[in-house]
């Protein structure tokens, strides 16, 4: 028989009052075309590591503008820098570039 | 003999006819209700895409059609269909005997308050999109202080295909005036974050996609999709917003200075009551029937009367200036065929 009752897991819920931008914001000065996407999701229809493990470069750009950077980092530790994404972008993001950006801004962030 | 046509409404749809049929030699009659011309444009502050002050297109609109009769604060009481012609009583107690009329009587804003969950009318701090147009006339709003903002949001389709305000019609025109107006208070308030909650963004005209990227890049607005499910006031008198952030699947939350809610275009019942003087038939969106919704936009199908602008559905400022334009040529050839 199957347990009866309700469990209580951490709210998901986006909070935009709390979210930090500093780092977003960084990275939006080096690429502004960051702001750019639309969320047509070519860019994941094309990711050959999408499939596998959820990577997409268009929820990797929204999670950090949510501020929840670490489900980015999450993402984006599968990406392969094959490029596919930039291809097919229709805005002309350089998504492969804003990939190399994303580490190294945040990464200098951590080491700090 | 000059041929009189009666305009009736004195909005911008109103005054490019009177002013193409003066040009033509004809004798325009514009019968506006309200105290002004121009109608909703003569209260906006600039026009998409590139900002144009909307007082020049009035002014240009009004100097060129002053030639016309025109009648303000006036509405019509009653129209007789006589043998080939119509017999017109007005408020005002005159009676004008006409073959041609044309209906530019235009539309109305969405009543928000009707959409009370997101507060117009209970919180001081949710605007419409035409009071936040007011405001940037007249920098005067009771409910906006100076001081600066650090939040604003955009609720887009506000009484627009929303089924249960028994409005289907998209309007057409507010997602690009929220992109435009967003930019005008990021301009303003330069520190504020401004959000845009939108279910699609509609962006079909010449320039728009052009303008949204824009506000994308160079103003940093950002776009949640998502339709505002709730607004409620906190203690310090900022409004808390409610929604589901769709592209990423979570609730969203925010608190803001300022909500703008854009108020769709609806119906006028006003443009209803004078077309069922004349038996007008209404569409199934509650606008003027257009005798052909593709090939005879501006034609009823009642002999002599006429349609041009906002009463048919939902349009933009050239698209309503062109019409006007094409229904002076339907008149006009109507005219002249009847004289050979």
């Amino acid at each position: 028989m199957n347990g009866f009752g309700f469990r209580l897991s951490p709210s998901s819920a986006i909070n935009l009052d709390k979210v930090d931008r500093s780092r977003f914001e960084e990275l939006c000065s080096i690429e502004p075309d960051a702001l750019r996407c639309m969320s047509c999701g070519s860019c994941s229809a094309t990711c050959p590591a999408a499939q596998f493990s959820g990577m997409s470069i268009r929820k990797v750009l929204l999670n950090l503008q949510r501020g929840k950077e670490e489900e980015a980092f999450r993402l984006m530790s599968n990406c392969m820098l094959c490029g596919k994404c930039t291809m097919v972008c229709p805005r002309g993001i350089n998504t492969r570039r804003i990939v190399l950006t994303i580490s190294r801004i945040y990464e200098k962030e951590e080491k700090r | 003999m000059k041929e009189i046509i009666v305009i009736i409404g004195g909005g911008i749809a109103g005054l490019e006819a009177a002013s193409n049929l003066l040009k033509l030699g004809y004798s325009p009659i514009i019968i506006e209700k309200s105290d002004h011309l121009g109608g909703h444009v003569a209260n906006w502050h600039k026009l998409f895409p590139d900002l144009t002050p909307a007082k020049d297109l009035v002014d240009e609109l009004i100097a060129s059609s002053k030639d016309a009769n025109i009648f303000l604060n006036t509405e019509v009481s009653f129209i007789n269909r006589l043998k080939d012609s119509y017999n017109i009583m007005l408020s005002n107690g005159i009676s004008i005997i006409t073959k041609y009329i044309l209906m530019t009587t235009g539309f109305r804003l969405f009543e928000a308050s009707k959409k009370e969950e997101y507060g117009y009318g209970i919180y001081n701090q949710v605007i419409t999109n035409s009071d936040l147009e007011h405001w940037f006339n007249t920098g005067q709003d009771k409910r906006i202080d100076e001081s600066p903002m650090n939040a604003i949001g955009f609720v887009h389709c506000v009484g627009s295909r929303d089924e249960k305000a028994r409005n289907s019609q998209c309007s057409k025109v507010c997602c690009i005036t929220a992109i435009k107006q967003a930019i005008e208070l990021k301009e303003k308030f330069p520190d504020a974050q401004i959000y845009c909650f939108y279910m699609d963004l509609r962006l079909f005209g010449k320039k728009f996609e052009d303008f949204y990227t824009k506000a994308q890049r160079d103003h940093g607005i950002h776009f949640i999709r998502g339709r505002v499910s709730e607004v409620g006031e906190n203690i310090e008198g900022k409004v808390i917003v409610k929604a589901e952030d769709t592209l990423a699947g979570k609730p969203i939350k925010v608190t803001l200075d300022l909500l703008v809610l854009m108020s769709g275009m609806v119906c006028n019942p006003d443009s209803s009551k004078t077309a069922s003087m004349m038996a007008l038939p209404i569409d199934s969106d509650g606008f003027l029937k257009s005798s052909d919704n593709v090939f005879r936009i501006t034609a009823s199908p009642k002999k002599g009367i006429f349609y041009a602008g906002a009463c048919t559905g939902p349009k933009t400022v050239p698209e309503t200036l062109a019409e006007a334009r094409s229904a002076v040529l339907d008149i006009h050839s109507h005219i002249t065929s009847q004289e050979k």
